[in-house]
């Protein structure tokens, strides 16, 4: 099954590749169609990473910048949810990358100028391995929102950018989730260069106070889906036959 | 047998925005310490077997300016043509590697083993090619596409036969500037722009 052709992608459920009113795609969006084909090898393969390269700090942005030494400002939340395909099977053993903003909104990169301070204690990236189960966490604090230059007065709704592997070079994701109740969301250019609803809605992680824990953390659940694996017996002859 | 109707949808892609490197390459974002390094340095160690390649390019904008905030990753098939992980492949050969325009001139760099011809399902070769994702502001969803060889013969090679505009395949074949060295500019959009991939 692992080396069955992917999924097409439903280009319709993500975002169009031009949009005026996100104005940095208008000149860096292809005009031209892409060139379908179905998945080869190359796409159906890719890298896979071991439990060596985690660190017991990799996923708690709290504390990893500081080692441990000293925990990051800002109201602590976990955010956890799992990695499926489409067929709705667990992604295991599968590589999830997370970068923020601090509670203030502002990145640790000599790019971003933005007035709030640095925390001395964040630095705004978190690495994990889903489980068995395709399941991750993160503990962080909430990020704030931000200005960015767009149209005159453009708002970053609070986000965390993912990044997520599969196990196949054409799964390869990058995303944002956002958090349930910010009216930021609504406004944001980048949200809605996704024009689906639903798809928009499944980016907005949900507050799950069941997975809280009183007194520490608020837990937002947001389950991220990859491309799947087709069923190849009805298309082609299996192996040998 | 799962349905159309049982299957979830893919997460909608979002852009990587202008900061992509604190997640991807935190230390040469300058998040330094959180990893011991960052990850996807190299796609091979020093015993991988292979002729040594070093690929350089740029990639511009509608405008023909080229983007400092991209980064880019490649995944590629060992000197025999197998994936890592396949029974038999170098074990010199991590396959992956992730790399970033330079934050001034917009220039990058992938030093490599140049890859084996890869074998389609239906048996047909796929000339030697190493596949490129690439991200960044301004970017809503991941651009895929290739870089094939000046120096191999791409004649019967199953994606590059299927496009029809004959000059665009150009798009997609580095150019060899000297002993084991290539350049590969991609084009975003408008004259010569490169071909990408769906697949
Ligand atoms: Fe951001």
């Amino acid at each position: 099954m692992t080396d069955a052709p992917l999924m097409p992608r439903r280009r319709e459920l993500h975002p169009v590749a031009h949009d005026p009113d996100y104005k940095t795609s208008v000149t860096r969006s292809p005009n031209l169609p892409l060139l379908s084909m179905e998945s080869t090898p190359s796409e159906e393969t890719g890298p896979r990473f071991g439990h060596s390269l985690i660190g017991a700090l990799d996923n708690n942005l709290i504390l990893n910048f500081s080692r441990g030494t000293a925990p990051a400002i800002g109201e602590r939340i976990r955010i956890f949810g799992r990695v499926l395909d489409e067929t709705g099977r667990p992604v295991p053993e599968t590589l999830v990358e997370i970068w923020q903003a601090n509670a203030g909104g502002r990145y640790r990169h000599v790019k971003d100028t933005y007035f709030a301070p640095l925390d001395p204690n964040f630095g705004g990236c978190g690495r994990t391995l889903t489980d068995a189960e395709g399941r991750y966490e993160f503990l962080t604090i909430r990020p704030g929102a931000y200005p960015w230059p767009n149209r005159a007065n453009d708002w970053r709704p609070m986000h965390v950018h993912f990044s997520v592997f599969g196990h196949a070079f054409g799964q390869r994701l990058i995303t944002q989730m956002y958090f349930e109740g910010d009216p930021l969301i609504e406004r944001c250019p980048i949200v809605h260069t996704v024009r689906d609803r639903g798809q928009i809605d499944r980016l907005v992680a949900s507050l799950d106070l069941q997975n809280s824990r009183a007194m520490d953390f608020l837990a937002y659940r947001f389950d991220i889906v990859l491309r799947g694996r087709r069923q190849t017996m009805f298309e082609n002859r299996p192996e040998g036959m | 047998m799962t349905t159309a109707r049982d299957l979830l949808e893919e997460t909608a892609s979002q852009t990587a925005g202008p900061f992509v490197h604190i997640g991807c390459i935190p230390t040469f974002a300058g998040v330094e310490g959180v990893f011991p390094e960052d990850l996807g340095l190299s796609p091979i160690r020093d015993d991988a077997k292979g002729e040594r390649l070093t690929i350089r390019g740029a990639i511009f904008d509608g405008t023909g300016w080229p983007l400092r905030d991209a980064m880019l990753e490649s995944w590629q098939a060992d000197a025999a043509g197998l994936f890592p992980g396949q029974e038999g492949a170098d074990p010199g050969v991590g396959g992956f590697c992730r790399f970033a325009a330079d934050r001034e001139t917009g220039e990058f760099t992938l030093k490599t083993v140049r890859p084996g011809r890869v074998a389609l399902r239906d048996g047909r070769m796929q000339a030697p090619h190493i596949s490129l994702w690439i991200v960044a502001r301004g970017i809503n969803t991941g651009l895929q596409t290739r870089i094939y060889f000046e120096d191999e013969d791409n004649t019967a090679d199953p994606l590059l036969s299927r496009i029809e505009q004959r000059p665009r395949v150009q798009t997609l074949i580095a150019k060899r500037t000297g002993a084991g060295e290539f350049r590969f500019d991609i084009r975003l959009q408008g004259e010569g722009e490169t071909v990408f991939l769906d697949l």
